[in-house]
Parts: C-alpha cells; structure tokens; sequence
C-alpha cells in the first residue's frame, strides 16, 4: 500500500488571541507585548514558540503555547490600554492541522482555489478548503492550516481525503 | 469566475473567495428624504453594458469590503480601490479613460477644494 | 501473430499492442481485442459493425467517427453502481474484463421493435413534439406522456451509487496548452523555451494528434517535440485530459481520467482540475464532415479520417472494399492508407468537375479510379453498406452505375474545433476558400487585462494542413457540398442525415426554414439539431449550410449557434469531486455534540450546524419526546444546547451609537451589567435577525444573534461600518465558537446551578432578569446571562467552548435527582409559542416589519435614524390593512397547518379565492393540553375573537378563533421562578 501524500495531524495545544487595532499607530505597542515583531501584509512572523500572523489591514491574530494566553492577553490589554482596540482570546474557537510530508502541497491544492506554491516563503493566506474558510502558513516540513472548531471533523475528512495513498497530481 | 485582486491584502482572490455586493457608491438616504430619494436609493440600479462599479467582500480572506471598476461585457477589470471613498479615485477614472475615452464619469470629480475622502490618503 | 477478431489486419496499428489480449463482452457476448484498443476499434475487429440504435427512429448505426465528436456508438458500460449510459465507444479505452451493451433497443440490437418508428418517418418531421402532442387534450395525459416518459432519453440511468472516487484540485498556469497534437507540441515548446510555466492536456492517451496517420515523417517530428519538452520542468504533459470549459478570466475546467474503466486501481476515477491559466492556447485541430447523401447513416458509412485511423492506428479493417466519397484532397489519404493496408479501394467519388493536385495523383497511380463531378445517390444495405449507387453531382439523382462495397469514407470537409476558443466570446469568420468557421484573431476571448486570453494554432486556428509543421504540399480547395447530390429529389432529402444521434434529417432543417423558423438557434430547437450528446460536433455546420440554402442567404448571415461548455459531457461525480458522503457539506457540531449524539438525539439541520431536535428514549416518538421535554423543563429543570447562538463583540467609542443604528431599540442607554432585546431591520425595514445584546462594559457589547444568523449578521455590521460610517471608531469580533453555551431552564435551575459551586452569585439580587454577571461555576470561568426564551427562570451560561461538555455533564451529574431533562430545538419552539415570542424565520419571511409583530415597543421613538427606519415610514408599511401577529385558537381540537392560508369573501382577478392570513407556527402545546397557533392575519388584533376559516384540500376546514398570541403565564411571573 502507497504512503498516504502527507501526514495529516491536530494541534491542540496552541493558544490564539485576535488583535483589531490601527496596526500603524498601535502596531510596535502590539509586537512590544507580544514578543514577536510586525508582520507585513500577508505575512506571518516568528519568534521562538509565538507567531503573529497578518489577518487584515487591522487584524492580527497571536499563536503561542496555550499556558502562556492568558497572561499575553492581560499584557496586550495593557498595552493597548489607550487604543481603540479589541484583544479577545479565540484559542478555543479554532481548529488547527499539520499536513507534513514531501506531497503537503498536493493536498492543499486539492482543497483551495490559491497559487499557494506561490505564497512567500513566510506568507500567510486567509483563503477557503473546500467548502469552509481557512488560514494558511508554511512550517518546517509541510503546511499549518486553521479553521473554526465546529468543523473540526470537516477539515480532517477533507484533509486525509486528499491526501489518500497514489493521488499524487503528478502526472501519470 | 472572475478573479478580484483585495486592494487590501494584495491577494488576487476567485470570485469562489469573494460575496458580491452589488452597485457601488449608492449614496444613503435614511429618515426625512423624499419617497422619490429613497426609492432610488433602495431599488434604481445602473445596471450597465460596460464600465461599472461594484462592491465585493474579500469574505474567504481578510473580510473587507473593496470596490471594482470593470466592464460588464469585456470582463475587463480596469482596477480595485478602497471602499471608503465616495467616488471612484482619479486614479480608477484614468485607468477606465484610458482603455475607453469615450467613457465620462456620471458624477462631478473631486477637485481640489473638496477632495475625496479616503482612509489610505 | 494472434487472431483477435476476423477484421484485424495482419500487421499494423501504431497504437495496439497485439501481445496483450483482452477479452470483453458486448451484450453478453464474448469477444476479445488487444491493448491499446478502443471499445470501437476492438468491436470492428470482431465484425461487429453495428453498435447501436438511433434515438428517434431507432436505426441501426454504427460509428461514423473515431473521436470525441461519435454521435452514433455509445454503448452501456459497467455494471451496478459503476454501470453508466452513453459511454462513447471512440474514446473509451478498452480494459480487460469489460461488459458493455447496446442501448436504445428492444429486445435486442439486431431486432428492435422501435425500429417501427422508422417506416413512420413522415410521420415524425420537424417538431413533431410540439405538432402532435396537442390534441385532443386528454390524451396528453393518459397517451402520449406515458409513451414518452418510458422512451426518453437514451441509454438508462444507472440505479446505484457510485462507489468510485473523484476529486478537484486547483492549479495556476502561465500557459495552458490544450491539444497534443503537432501545432500543441510545438506550442508549448514555445512557450516552455520562454521559461514560463506550462501545461499540456491532450484528451486521448496519446501525443501527436492526427501528424503521425496523415504526414510522412510524422511520428518523428512528434516524437522530437515530445523529448524536447519532456526534458523541460517547467512543462507539465498530461495525456487522457479533456478540457472541457474555458470561462471567465483564464478559468479553465480539465478532466483528467485516471483510473477510468478500472475500479481495481484504488485511486480517484477521475480529476477536475481547475485551473487558472494566463494564457490559453488552443490546438484542438479540426473535425471531419460527414456528406449529406441519401442513405449516409447505414453502418460501413464512416467519416474518412476514421476509416483510416482505424487501419493505421488499430490495425483494424472497417470493410474490405471500400469507397471513398469527397470533395475535398485530404480524404485521398484513406485511399493511400486502405491501400497500404491491403484492402481494396473500389473507386473514389468526387463531387469536384477535376481532381488534379498530389494526392489524387498518389491515388490515381495506384490504378484505382476517381470519377470526378459524381456523387452519391444512394447506399444499398439496411444493417450494412452492400453497395454504392453513383450519380453525377450537379443532377438529381440519376444512377449512372452500382459499385459494391461493404465500406464508405465520405469526407465533406473540415471544421475547426473552435469550442474553447468560442465558450468565453471568441469570434469566428466565415472562409469561403475552406468552407468552415475560423476564429477571428482580431476578436478574441479577453481576460482581466482587456487582452486575448486564449489564442489558436494549428488546424484549430483555420490552417488545416499545419504545413509549416507537417511538411503537407498545398491542397486544391474544398468544394461546398451541403447535399449531395446538388439537386437532390425530395424522397433523397428524406434519407439524408445531418445529426445522427437525434436522426434530424437535410428535410427536416428545410422545412423548420419553411415554417418560418429562421434563426439558427430556434432551428436547432425546433428540430433538435446539435442536442445530442455530441453537440453537434458533426452535424453543426452541415446543418446551418442547409438552413442557410433553404433561407437562401449566406453562411455568415445565418451565424453558428452559440458553443456552451462542457465539450464532451462530464461525469457528475467529477463535478461533485470530494463533497459526497460525510464531507458533502461541513457539518458544524458544538462542543456538546457527541455527548448529543450518545444520548439518541434525533438532529436537525439549523444552517450547517446540526442541533438536537429532541432526545427520544426507548420506543418514544419524536412527538412523545418534544412532550415530555417540556413538561420536564417546565415542572423542574432541563437543559438546551445554545452554543449555536451568534456571539459578537462590539468594541470602541462609538460602538453605542453604531448599535442604535443596527437595532431598532436603543442599545445605547443599556447599563452596563444589563441585557436588552433587540431586533435587526434590513434597510428594506424587514425584520432579519434577532437576539440578546448584553453590555459587557463601558465601551463593548456582546450581541447574541440567531443561529443561522451570526455570520450574516457580522458581514451585516461590518458592511455599514467598512462602506458607510468607516470614520466611526468601532471594531467587531465574531466569537461564536469561542463559547459553548447551555441554557439552564425551569424552577429547578438556580437550586442546580448553585449545586455546581463556584464564585458567582445568582441571587435575584445579584443578577434580576435581563441581567448579566461573571464569575466561575464548578471551577470553569463562566458569564451568565439571566435570559428566557421559554418563560420561565432560566440561565444562559457561557464558557469556553474547550469546556462546555465538561459544564453540560456536571449539570447532568448534579441534577439527577431534579430529573434534569436535556431538551431539543423543538421543545424549544413549542414553548416559546406558548409564551408567544416570535421565531425568525417562523414569524418572519423577508417581507415581514417588527410592527407586524406587535412589537412597536422594541422599537426607538426617541432615534431619529436606524437602518429599516424610512422604509418602515413608506406608506405600505403604515397602511392599517397590513396583516398582524395574533394567537390562533383551534375550534375543534385539531392542530391547525402549518402554513394554511384563511379565506376571505369573493375571489380575485385569477378566479382564486381571497385570502386574509395565514399560519406561521403551530404546535399542540403539551403544558395547555391543546393546540395553539400563531399567525398573520390582516388587522389581525383588532379583530379579537373572529372566527377564521382554513381550508385544507381533502379534508373539513379548519376554523379557529383570533387571540392574544401569548397562551401562557401572560403575567410573565414564571421567569422570576
């Protein structure tokens, strides 16, 4: 039996925190209380065990281990204690997967309408699996995809669909 | 399946990715406008065969709403600008005049003592 | 050498591998071909020329083509769930092991009753369906439907699953070759010397198109373009991909086969992919004519090009004498190849005055005659050619000589395959020289840019010979031969047909001209020219050539019809692709779901989530369920998932004012700690959405919206706050799925709740009705909103979703002894009813205003502005005569309808009776013991006690008596508990 195209795993012990803010006057506040510095539009930075992703013109979105949330929340609220802006802790509305494995981009490009080969080696692409919404970045080895939680089941099925043993999109 | 670059993002989204929003630019008219004002408002759409303007939501992505300039018939897409501006830039109206002179805006052009407001100025 | 077949040809066939034989079986009878094989090719090996039965009449037919463009030999093939109709036999591979049948045809192909539709052919012209089907009336219904019903469409449905799999898979291309033959090959070289990305996709499983058959050196030129760009990576090759579509900005739909016809392979059967390509370039060649001659569609009678396709690329004999038909150079080819082969060439019909250019020459050299300016009058033979009758062209039909034979090629010409390139706007011209439809490269497809995004090359763009590429000498011109002969009779034109598939005939065209139908596109429809399977692949141009004469005006007036995607058909599973089974839509599930789902609960759709309905136990019914719920619920304590619930967060310093423009109430005098509810208009005035807003502090709300409603409802904010106040200072989150939420209802529930423990206080004091308050309960960090949807004291509790089972099971363990009941969307509904709260969705329909519902006093008179407030001023929604919320009350006992509509006096314009309402919700209420209704009736709560009458079809009417909508506990004392 062929190897399936990529190894399809969840992580369940990431922690995330939305950020709405003028990214131009709030954004070194933000990267200051974070640990992690700006990214550019549509880019995702990384530093150590936390990433900040590029979600909007106005949205950031935090990921780090999920022991350390609560306390990165209370200090972004500090430091944006003078903004207009919004810090909420969406860790638990999220479903996260790694597709790992030499084949990872075959099984996205089943799934999303994006020139993901494209996307900058540290891009972030909000965009659609199938039929739900998605964000997209590169790890080390594959790809890291979120979703929302409620279709956590969803996302695996599509996921290990097509990442199923000889679908390789290589021609044949 | 048109594709629709975000001018907010910069990602060259499909129309799969996109919520279409209809006639861009509709001017509100809310309490104390004549019946005639607000039907325009509600109902009367240009509804073009060639160059118009329209509302999309980059929905699978950053979840902004933008405007398009594109030809209804060609399919051309003359540019994508920012949805908070009452009028199409001078920039979206030169990129239309350049491919159709004929072409006149059906508005009055900002100019210099009311310019057009924008958040990205 | 092994015999596989009585008409395989002792060597030869470039594409069979005579080493591998496969056997197979047509209509359950053996049969055995080789690899490499066509279903087509190894059925002509085994004799068995025949291979299916017109779809009107219901003649024999055998293939006329080779390729995509069959419209004759479409067989049945597979079995079970994998059994599918119309499988072209020219395309489709042959596999060891294979069953396929005949199809249209009873009780077999060589006998079918049908047939009898074929010495009615008088009977059957041009729109026959519209001309007989009249009258008389009743026979409609109980002759002609039934008739047609059984004989519709051809070949049968298959009555199984699918158990094959197929997936999508999307790609962005710089250039996207499509069409493998010399002028694609050379193409995409091209473009791959360039550096750009590149793919090419050839439908059949073989590069080269018809080069290697019909150009001396052919397969070597093929094969050097092959390794040139086989060595490069920036070129992608994909054989067995059938574009089928170009559409809108580069957009380009492929079908890749990759396991077609072999379910033992374990992969996807095929793949759509969906590609984005910069630019298109189209080498889809061209595709043969057939004649128009008296008798073309008997078996043995095949297009030229295929004739010699099966003999050199199958090593397959279509007859043994054959006689080859033209007006044209080209079809000289089959004569040279027929030759070759060993096979007789009796004689070659021009319907040219002189044949002089090389290959007529070639032709003529090897002793076989060519009678110029002649024609065929017609085919001897009902199941097969027998014989050919000759006549001179520019005649009527006079038979000047009977030549035997047991095979035609007739050749009228060549189209281009121009589909692609037509699907997206491409313009095409009309070519006197050639006698065919060429693209207009001046008016091409644009793309975003406003330029061409599709080009054509090759034979695809008009150049038939590819000269440069093939080395082809010049040709002498194609005649225009629409029918043949020039002054056929009649009785001849009754003979000759131009779609094969849907037998519409050279008569048929002329007399739809006759009655007046003069656009191509009502032709087509009025005789059913082109609808076929193969779309007129074949018969498109012959058959506007025909319209055109009968209309007498020129080709180009009359125009093509226009060319829609797919170009060959698409199987619904490729367009279904991975959204079948548990994936065919995302199911959203709360963080409860499994405990729901282990407990029997019985699910229902709600948008994409699936909630609970009710939770049966036992033998219970639904009904019994949704009771004893509600009487648990309302006697002690019962719990409801609510963690479908929308949940935004509405921050900064105008967030008050912009949701005093969202809501018609105002949100923004709402204490913090308070909960108030509001009700979303659409600037339409239509009530949308409803829900709980709580001020969580100075400057944020959360605003609870329906289930269905959260994401419209966020897009809704967003919307106003992105494209008209973007000046307000206000952000929003939509945090749905970041809280599992669970409904603590009944008496019982502040006793079970304070059995959890925990930092919270949930006194009357500490938090009243309509209040909110944060703390923890059973150690989980909770807010709870002291909200009642069912009249009765109730908590809604919040906490992260993470540990919402955790919460639910904790109540569930406390409460035992309470006989804590877990209760559905439908107890839900019923007792809302019974307190007489609207439902969005219910009570509202898109056309329905808070004031119809009674509900002024959620409605601001102090703001001067909200979105739905003019409209609501429009006089149509201020006039008195508008229907109204009321409470329906049954006279008899019965449960009333849902949806029924009460009758008023007289009737309208249209004879129907008057109405003056209807029912919106209704249930038997198990706390009441009775039915109970709510509806919209016209000045409905003016007219308390009137009795309404609802007729129902097949039973008495339903009468019931106008009330006050809330039925229970009018006082509302039961929420305080």
């Amino acid at each position: 039996m062929a190897e399936a195209l990529a190894k399809i795993s969840q992580v369940q012990d990431w922690g995330m925190i939305q950020i709405r803010a003028d990214l131009a006057r709030a954004g070194d506040a933000i990267a200051g209380a974070a640990g992690v510095a700006l990214p550019e539009q549509g880019r995702i930075t990384t530093d150590g065990s936390r990433s900040l992703g590029w979600m909007s013109p106005d949205e950031l979105l935090l990921i780090l281990p999920r022991a350390e949330t609560a306390e990165a929340l209370a200090a972004l609220q500090d430091a944006l204690a003078t903004e207009h802006a919004l810090a909420l802790d969406v860790s638990d509305m999220r479903a996260v997967f790694r597709i790992q494995g030499a084949r990872a981009l075959d099984v996205l490009m089943k799934l999303c309408p994006t020139d993901l080969a494209a996307m900058p080696e540290d891009g972030l692409r909000r965009t659609r699996a199938a039929q739900v919404a998605c964000g997209i970045w590169r790890e080390p080895g594959g790809y890291v995809l979120i979703g929302f939680r409620s279709v956590t089941d969803y996302l695996r099925g599509i996921l290990t669909g097509a990442a199923a043993p000889g679908t390789q999109l290589s021609p044949r | 399946m048109l594709t629709l670059t975000c001018p907010y993002c910069g990602v060259a989204a499909e129309e799969t990715e996109l919520q279409p929003g209809g006639e861009a630019h509709l001017k509100r008219f809310g309490p104390g406008s004549s019946d005639a004002e607000f039907e325009a408002y509600l109902f009367a759409r240009k509804n073009p065969k060639g160059v118009h303007f329209e509302r999309w939501r980059h929905a699978y992505g950053c979840g902004k709403w933008f405007m398009a300039a594109r030809d209804t018939a060609t399919l051309q897409v003359f540019g994508t600008y920012s949805a908070q501006t009452p009028h199409p830039t001078p920039e979206i109206v030169a990129a239309v005049q350049a491919v159709r002179p004929d072409w006149q805006p059906d508005w009055t052009p900002a100019t210099a003592e009311t310019p057009a407001e924008s958040l990205n100025a | 050498m092994t015999q596989t077949g009585p008409f395989r040809l002792p060597r030869g066939g470039r594409l069979i591998d005579r080493a591998y034989q496969l056997p197979f079986r047509f209509d359950g009878r053996q049969m055995r071909g080789v690899a490499g094989d066509t279903l087509a090719s190894a059925l002509l090996a085994n004799g068995q020329l025949m291979m299916g039965r017109s779809f009107k009449y219901h003649r024999p037919r055998g293939p006329i083509a080779s390729g995509a463009e069959e419209p004759n030999a479409l067989l049945g093939l597979g079995q079970g769930g994998r059994f599918e109709p119309n499988q072209r036999a020219t395309t489709t591979p042959l596999v060891g092991g294979m069953a396929t049948t005949s199809q249209n045809c009873w009780p077999s192909l060589n006998a079918d009753i049908g047939a009898i539709n074929n010495w009615m052919y008088r009977f059957f012209p041009a729109g026959f369906y519209y001309k007989t089907f009249m009258h008389p009336r009743p026979f409609w219904k109980h002759v002609f439907e039934p008739i047609i019903r059984r004989s519709a469409g051809l070949g049968k449905a298959p009555t199984e699953a699918d158990p094959d799999k197929y997936e999508q898979a999307y790609a962005h291309v710089d250039v996207v070759v499509v069409g493998g033959g010399i002028a694609g090959l050379t193409a995409a070289r091209d473009a791959g010397r360039e550096g750009k990305s590149v793919w090419l996709v050839e439908q059949t499983p073989h590069f080269g198109g018809r080069t290697p058959t019909d150009h001396a050196e052919g397969q070597a030129r093929v094969d050097a373009l092959l390794a040139e760009l086989r060595g490069m990576a920036n070129v992608t090759l994909r054989r067995s991909t059938q574009a089928t579509g170009l559409y809108d900005h580069g957009y380009l739909l492929v079908r890749e086969s990759l396991a077609d016809h072999d379910p033992n392979a374990g992969i996807p059967r095929q793949r759509l992919w969906r590609l984005r390509a910069g630019h298109v370039i189209v080498a889809t060649g061209a595709l043969e004519r057939p004649l128009s001659f008296a008798g073309n569609d008997v078996p043995g009678v095949i297009l030229a090009s295929a004739v010699r396709d099966y003999i050199d690329n199958y090593g397959v004999a279509p007859g043994r004498r054959i006689v080859v038909v033209t007006n044209n150079d080209d079809a000289y080819r089959t004569a040279l190849v027929a030759l070759d082969a060993g096979l007789e060439v009796a004689v070659v019909i021009d319907a040219r005055s002189t044949a002089e250019g090389a290959l007529p020459a070639a032709v003529r050299a090897r002793g076989v005659r060519v009678l110029t300016g002649c024609a065929v009058a017609g085919i001897k033979g009902g199941q097969a050619v027998e014989a050919v009758k000759i006549c001179a062209h520019s005649g009527s039909g006079q038979v000047t000589e009977t030549v035997d034979a047991d095979c035609v090629a007739m050749s009228g010409g060549w189209s281009p395959v121009v589909h692609l390139w037509s699907h997206c706007g491409g313009k095409l011209n009309w070519s006197d020289a050639q006698s065919m439809f060429a693209p207009d490269p001046n008016r091409p497809p644009t793309g975003a840019d406003g330029k061409a995004m599709a080009s054509c090359v090759g034979a695809a763009a008009g150049d038939l010979l590819v000269s440069e590429l093939t080395g082809a000498q010049a040709e002498a011109a194609t005649m225009p031969v629409w029918v043949m002969p020039a002054h056929a009779t009649r009785k001849m034109k009754f003979k000759m047909w131009l779609d094969f598939q849907n037998d519409v005939k050279v008569s048929d065209v002329e007399l739809a001209a006759q009655e007046g139908y003069h656009s191509v596109e009502h032709t087509k429809r009025y005789t059913t020219l082109g609808m076929a399977t193969d779309q007129g692949k074949v018969s498109n141009i012959n058959g506007l050539a025909v319209l055109s004469n009968a209309l007498n005006q020129p080709i180009p007036a009359t125009g093509t019809t226009t060319f829609r995607p797919p170009y060959t058909p698409l199987t619904l599973g490729t367009i279904a692709g991975e959204a079948r089974g548990e994936i065919f839509q995302p199911l959203r599930k709360t963080p409860m779901h499994g405990w729901h789902e282990a407990q029997g609960a019985f699910f229902e759709p709600v948008g994409h989530w699936r909630r609970p309905y009710c939770y049966p136990k036992g033998g219970e019914s639904h009904g019994d369920a949704v009771a004893r719920e509600i009487r648990a619920v309302r006697a002690s304590v019962g719990t409801l998932d609510a963690s479908t619930l929308g949940k935004i967060i509405v921050k900064g310093p105008d967030a008050g004012k912009f949701l005093d423009m969202m809501y018609t109430g105002m949100m923004s005098t709402l204490p913090v700690g308070k909960c108030r509810y509001g009700l979303i208009c659409n600037e339409n005035g239509f009530l949308i959405d409803d829900g709980v807003a709580a001020r969580l502090s100075e400057d944020t709300w959360l605003v609870h919206t329906t289930t269905g409603g959260a994401d419209r409802m966020h897009g809704h904010f967003e919307d106003w706050l992105q494209c008209e106040w973007w000046d307000w200072k206000v952000w929003t989150a939509n945090v749905t799925e970041q809280w599992a939420q669970v409904a603590v209802v009944g008496p019982k529930a502040r006793v079970l709740l304070e059995r959890l423990g925990g930092q919270i206080d949930l006194s009357p004091e500490a938090l009243p009705f309509m209040g909110w308050i944060e703390g923890e309960i059973a150690g989980i960090p909770a807010r709870v909103y002291r909200i009642s949807f069912s009249g009765e004291l109730s908590f809604e509790v919040a906490v992260p979703a993470n540990r919402g089972l955790e919460l639910w099971e904790k109540l569930h363990e406390a409460g035992r002894d309470l006989n804590i009941t877990p209760y559905g969307t439908e107890a839900m509904h019923v007792m809302r009813a019974e307190k007489g709260f609207i439902m969005i969705g219910d009570e509202t329909d898109g056309t329905v205003i808070p004031q119809d519902l009674g509900m002024s006093w959620a409605i601001s008179k102090k703001k001067t502005d909200y979105i739905g407030k003019r409209a609501q001023e429009r006089s149509f929604m201020t006039d008195p005569g508008r229907w109204k919320l009321v409470g329906l009350e049954s006279l008899d006992g019965r449960v009333l309808p849902d949806g029924v509509y009460a009758v008023d006096q007289g009737v309208n314009a249209n004879g129907q009776r008057k109405v003056q309402g209807r029912v919106t919700s209704t249930y038997m209420s198990p706390t009441l013991d009775r039915p109970i209704a709510m509806g919209l009736v016209r000045q409905g709560p003016d007219r308390m006690g009137e009795v309404l009458e609802f007729p129902v079809a097949g039973q008495e009417s339903y009468k019931a008596r106008i009330v006050d909508p809330v039925f229970y506990d009018k006082e509302g004392s039961r929420a305080n508990g």
